[in-house]
C-alpha cells in the first residue's frame, strides 16, 4: 500500500474498492472502511462482479463483468477528463505520459464501457465523480484486480486513475493493494522473487549483483530466475529437476492442479518443508518438519509495509525444527558456509543489504512496528509513499487498451467462473482446515450461483452439483445467492476435496507478472443425475 | 482549562473533558461496567458515580462534563453505598457460577464485589432464564451471566459494523439477542469475537478455549496474526507450553493496526498449532511410502541430491518456492541459499496466488 491502513478509517473521504472483498479477506480493514462510511460520511464506491457485503453500504455499486477492469477504469477516466474533474496541477507537475492516456480513453465513453462491462453509464459517471471530487480518495484493490491475464494492465489503469485525480501522496489517498497473505509483502521485500535481491534490487543490474557478491562473498548468477508458474511448466517439460518448497502448497494454490501434480511427479527431487503433510508434501521425496508462527521468533511485514514482531510462545512438537535452522543447515551442506545465532542475528544482516529496512531494529519494533522505507535508526518510518515525488521522479501514465480475458464463455462452457477466498478459511486450508471451529463452521466448498441460473439448471440450494472446465471437474454443493448475476459462478480454493484449481487455467498468464487468471475462466455447471 | 479538585488533589483539564477521565488523570480508580473508551457512551450502569460538592445526586462520571471548580470525591460513603446496591442488583440476576467460569480473574463483577465486600444480594429472588443454546463453534452465549452493560452491542456495531445483536425487551426481561432472537449464524454476525473482547463478565466466552485455562493460569505473548496481510497484533495465551486461546491488546502502542479488534481467523483459528496431524519427524519416501528419518539422514539425503542435480544439470535446473507465510528472516535465508549456495535466481513464492 502507498498509504497506511489507519487512514482508511479516518482520513479518506472517498474510498474506491475494486476487486477486493475487504470484509471477508481483510476483515479488520473492512471494519475501518465501514466505520468511516458510517460515522464520518466517507463516500464508498464498490466495483466487483459479486454484490459483496460492502456493496450494501456503497454510494455506487458497479457489478461489472469479470475481466473488464481496464474498460471500466478507462471509462471513469473518460468521464473525469471530459467533465474537467482531473487534477491538472498534479498531472502537470508530478507525472508524464498523460497525453497518450487521454487519447486512448477518449473512445471509452460511459456508454461504450457500459456495453462492455454491463454497468449502467450513469453509475460509471457517478463513481468517477465521487472519486475525482473527493478531498482524499483512496483506491484499494486486491486479487480481484490482479488475477487476470491483464493483471498488470489492470493495476496500471488503477494507477492512471489515481494520478489523474491527484489522489496520491496525501493522508487518506493512495493506490492500495491489500495483500492477501500475512507476509507476502515481506517475502517480496526479502527478495524471494526471481528478478530481485532484497529491497527490489534487480538481479540483472551489474551494480546490484556486485554489491551482493561482495556482501555474500560468492559469485552470483546474472540471469533472472523463473517464476513459480514458469517453474511448474519447466518441470513439466523435464527441464527443472529439483524443487524445494517451503511452506507452500502448489497442488492446491496453483492453476490447473492436474498439470501441477504431473509436473511435480516428473521431478528428480521434491523437498517440502512444512508443518503438515500437505497435498504437495505427499508428493515429496523428503519432508522436513518446520514450526508454526507460534513457535518462532522473527518479523512479518504487513500490507501497509509495517514490519512487526512475531514471538515464540510455545515449544514445537517432536523433532520439528526451527525453519531458519533448517535453512542454515541446508545452506551449509550445499557448500556455502554461514552461521547465525538467532532470527535477530539474521535481521541484522538483512538491514545491511536492504536499504529500506536499514533503520529497523528488533529493539525499535518491540512495541509498535515501523513502516519501511526506514533508512536509518533515527528515521520514524514512512506510512505514506510518494509524498513529494515518485521513486522514479515523475509518475508515469500508461495508455492501456481493454483486452478480453483469455478464456471466454462459449456454448460448451457458458459461464464465467471466478475463484477466491472465504472469511473462514485461509489459502489452501493447511492451517484453517485443522482449526476445529473454523472447519466445523465451514467444512466444505460451495459454488455460488444466481437464483435464475439455478432455476434454469434445475438446481436447488444445497444440492450437490458438478462444476466443469476444460481442465477438470469437481463436485460440490450449490449455494444459490443473488449476489452474482446469471453469467457468473464463484467458488473457493481452500478445499482439497473440491479444489477450485482443478478448474483454473495455466495456459495463459499475465505476460509481465506471471499471475494466473483466477478470476475468469469458462465453466459449465450441471445437476448431478 | 478547567480547575477541579478530585479527592483533595487539584487538577486542570481541557474543556469538554468528562469527569471520569479527569478522575482517572487524578489517579482515581473508578469502577465501570458499561464504559468503554473506544465505544459511544451509554451512561447506564451507574457504577462510575462520584460525589460532587453542592450536587444533591451522585453523578455518573462517564457522561458528566467537567465544570470549573468542581470538588469531587470518588470513594465517599455515598458512592460506595450506591455501588454496593448496583452490585447487589446485578447479583440478583447473575448466575453465580464462579467456580467453573471461564472469566474468573478477568471478571469485573467479581473484582468489584471483592472490592466492595458484596457477598450476596438483598434482592435475591427468582433469577431470569436467558441462557442461549447456540450451536456456533466460536462463541458461548450464557446470558444468565449478562449484566446488560450493552458493550457487546456497541462493539458489534461500532467496531465491527455487523449490527448482529441488540437489546430486546425492557426492564427485568431485557436481554441481548439477534434480531429474531435466534442463532448468531442466522444473523449478520461475522464471528469476530469483539463482543467477547469487551464483555466485562463471563456471559460471552470462546468455545475454542473452553476448559483450557483461566486468565491467571496463562501468560500472554504478543505477536502478529499468521493469516491475512492486515497484520493484526494479538496475544497468544500460553499455559503449560500450550496455546489455550487468543486475546488482544487494545492499546494502540502494542496493537497499532487493529487496536485489539480481530476477525474470526485471528481470534478462533489458532488450535491447528497443537493438531495431532502436525509433522514431528523428517520423512523420506521409499518405494512410494514415507518412513521416518533422523534429521541427519534427511538433510544429507536432500543436500546430496541437490548437489548431484546441480552438478549434472546446472544450478538453473533447481528452483525454490519460498513462502508468504514464513518470516522475513526465513525468506531472506531461502533466497540467499538459492542464490549463494545453489547459484540460481530461481526463487519465488505465491505472491500471485
Ligand atoms: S462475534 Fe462480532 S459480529 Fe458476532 S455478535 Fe459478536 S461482535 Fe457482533
Ligand atoms: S453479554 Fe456481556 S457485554 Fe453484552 S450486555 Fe451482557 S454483560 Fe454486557
Ligand atoms: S485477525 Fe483477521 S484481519 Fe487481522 S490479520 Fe488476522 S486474519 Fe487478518
Amino acid at each position: 500500500m502507498t498509504n497506511s491502513i489507519g487512514e482508511l478509517g479516518t482520513d479518506a473521504t472517498a474510498i474506491f474498492l475494486i476487486g477486493t472483498n475487504t470484509t471477508e479477506n481483510h476483515p479488520v480493514i473492512g471494519y475501518k472502511i465501514k466505520k468511516n462510511v458510517r460515522e464520518n460520511g466517507a463516500k464508498l464506491v464498490v466495483a466487483d462482479p459479486r454484490r459483496i457485503d460492502l456493496a450494501e453500504m456503497a454510494d455506487v455499486y458497479m457489478q461489472f463483468r469479470p475481466g473488464t477492469d481496464v474498460a471500466l477504469l478507462n471509462g471513469m477516466m473518460n468521464v473525469i477528463i471530459n467533465e474537467g474533474l482531473m487534477d491538472k496541477e498534479f498531472v502537470e507537475n508530478r507525472t508524464e505520459g498523460f497525453e497518450a492516456v487521454k487519447q486512448v480513453v477518449e473512445k471509452y465513453t460511459p456508454e461504450m464501457v457500459s456495453v462492455i462491462t454491463g454497468v449502467p453509464a450513469e453509475d460509471i459517471k457517478k463513481a468517477a465523480r465521487i472519486y475525482a471530487e473527493a478531498e482524499a480518495g483512496s483506491l484499494c484493490y486486491a486479487m480481484g484486480l490482479t488475477q487476470h491475464t491483464t493483471g498488470t494492465d489492470n493495476v496500471k489503469s488503477a494507477c492512471n486513475l489515481a494520478m489523474l485525480t491527484g489522489n496520491l501522496g496525501r493522508p487518506g489517498t493512495g493506490v492500495n493493494p491489500l495483500r492477501g497473505q500475512n507476509n507476502v509483502q515481506g517475502a517480496c521485500d526479502m527478495g524471494a522473487l526471481p528478478v530481485s535481491y532484497p529491497a527490489y534490487q534487480a538481479v540483472s543490474a551489474d551494480a546490484n549483483r556486485e554489491k551482493f557478491e561482495q556482501a555474500w562473498g560468492v559469485k552470483l548468477s546474472p540471469n533472472n530466475g523463473c517464476t513459480l508458474t514458469a517453474a511448474i511448466n519447466k518441470a513439466h517439460h523435464g527441464e527443472l529437476k529439483g524443487l524445494y518448497v517451503l511452506g507452500e502448497n502448489p497442488v492446491l494454490s496453483d492453476p490447473d492442479s492436474h498439470h501441477v501434480i504431473e509436473a511435480l511427479e516428473k521431478l528428480d527431487l521434491l523437498i517440502v518443508q512444512d508443518i503438515f503433510l500437505t497435498e504437495t508434501a505427499q508428493l515429496a521425496d523428503v519432508v522436513l518438519p518446520g514450526v508454526t508462527w507460534a513457535e518462532k521468533d522473527g518479523t512479518f511485514s504487513n500490507t501497509e509495509r509495517r514490519v512487526q514482531r512475531v514471538r515464540k510462545a510455545v515449544s514445537s512438537p517432536g523433532d520439528a525444527r526451527q525453519d531458519w535452522e533448517i535453512l542454515v543447515d541446508m545452506t551449509n551442506r550445499l557448500g556455502y558456509a554461514c552461521s547465525y545465532d538467532s532470527p535477530e542475528d539474521i535481521f541484522e544482516e538483512i538491514r545491511k543489504v536492504t536499504p529500506s529496512y536499514a533503520g529497523i531494529t528488533y529493539a525499535r519494533i518491540d512495541q509498535t512496528g515501523l513502516h519501511w522505507p526506514c533508512p536509518n535508526e533515527e528515521h520514524p518510518g514512512t506510512p505514506i509513499l510518494h509524498a513529494e515525488k515518485f521513486s522514479r521522479g515523475l509518475g508515469l501514465f500508461h495508455a492501456i487498451e481493454f483486452q478480453e480475458a483469455f478464456e471466454l464463455p462459449d456454448e460448451e462452457y457458458p459461464l464465467i467462473l471466478s475463484t477466491g477466498r472465504s472469511l473462514f478459511h485461509y489459502h489452501t486450508g493447511t492451517m484453517t482446515r485443522k482449526a476445529v471451529a473454523l472447519d466445523v463452521h465451514q467444512p466444505e466448498n460451495v459454488v455460488q450461483v444466481s437464483p435464475n441460473k439455478a432455476a434454469e439448471l434445475g438446481i436447488i440450494d444445497g444440492e450437490k452439483v458438478r462444476l466443469t472446465t476444460r481442465r477438470g471437474s469437481i463436485e460440490l454443493k450449490a449455494q444459490v445467492t443473488d449476489i452474482l448475476n446469471d453469467q457468473v459462478v464463484f467458488t473457493f480454493f481452500h478445499f482439497s476435496e473440491a479444489s477450485a484449481n482443478v478448474l483454473t487455467q495455466a495456459e495463459k498468464l499475465d505476460p509481465v507478472a506471471g499471475i494466473p487468471e483466477y478470476k475468469v475462466c469458462a465453466a459449465r455447471l450441471e445437476k448431478i443425475v | 482549562m478547567l480547575k477541579l479538585t478530585i479527592n483533595g488533589q487539584e487538577i486542570e483539564v481541557p474543556k469538554g473533558t468528562m469527569l471520569l477521565s479527569a478522575c482517572q488523570q487524578a489517579g482515581a480508580d473508578i469502577p465501570t461496567f458499561c464504559y468503554d473508551p473506544d465505544l459511544k457512551l451509554a451512561g447506564s450502569c451507574r457504577m462510575c458515580v462520584v460525589e460532587v460538592e453542592g450536587r444533591r445526586n451522585l453523578l455518573a462520571s462517564c457522561v458528566t462534563p467537567c465544570e470549573n471548580n468542581m470538588v469531587v470525591s470518588t470513594e465517599s460513603d455515598r458512592t460506595t453505598e450506591a455501588r454496593k446496591v448496583i452490585l447487589e442488583l446485578l447479583l440478583a440476576r447473575h448466575k453465580v457460577e464462579c467456580m467453573t467460569c471461564e472469566k474468573v480473574g478477568m471478571c469485573k463483577l467479581q473484582d468489584y464485589c471483592y472490592r466492595y465486600g458484596v457477598k450476596d444480594s438483598r434482592f435475591a429472588g427468582e433469577k431470569g432464564h436467558f441462557a442461549m443454546e447456540d450451536p456456533n463453534p466460536f462463541i458461548e452465549r450464557d446470558y444468565d451471566k449478562c449484566i446488560m452493560c450493552t458493550r457487546c452491542v456497541r462493539a458489534c456495531e461500532e467496531i465491527t459494523g455487523a449490527q448482529a445483536i441488540n437489546v430486546k425487551e425492557r426492564g427485568h426481561h431485557a436481554k441481548i439477542s439477534t434480531i429474531f432472537d435466534g442463532k448468531l449464524a442466522d444473523s449478520t454476525c461475522v464471528f469476530c469475537g469483539q463482543c467477547i473482547m469487551v464483555c466485562p463478565v463471563g456471559a460471552l466466552t470462546s468455545k475454542v478455549s473452553m476448559g483450557k485455562g483461566r486468565s491467571m493460569e496463562y501468560d500472554r505473548v504478543l505477536t502478529t496474526c499468521t493469516y491475512c496481510g492486515t497484520g493484526c497484533t494479538l496475544e497468544l495465551n500460553v499455559k503449560d507450553d500450550q496455546v489455550v486461546g487468543v486475546t488482544s491488546n487494545r492499546d494502540a502502542t502494542y496493537s497499532p493496526v487493529n487496536k485489539g479488534a480481530l476477525c474470526v481467523k485471528g481470534r478462533f483459528g489458532w488450535d491447528f498449532i497443537h493438531s495431532p496431524e502436525r509433522l514431528t519427524t523428517p520423512l523420506i519416501k521409499e518405494n512410494g511410502q514415507f518412513r521416518p528419518a533422523s534429521w541427519e539422514e534427511a538433510m544429507d539425503f536432500a543436500a546430496n541430491k541437490l548437489k548431484a542435480i546441480k552438478e549434472k544439470d546446472g544450478p538453473d535446473s533447481i528452483a525454490m518456492f519460498s513462502s508468504a507465510r514464513v518470516t522475513n528472516e526465513e525468506n531472506y535465508l531461502a533466497q540467499k541459499m538459492m542464490r549463494a549456495a545453489i547459484g540460481t535466481n530461481n526463487v519465488d513464492h505465491c505472491a500471485r496466488l
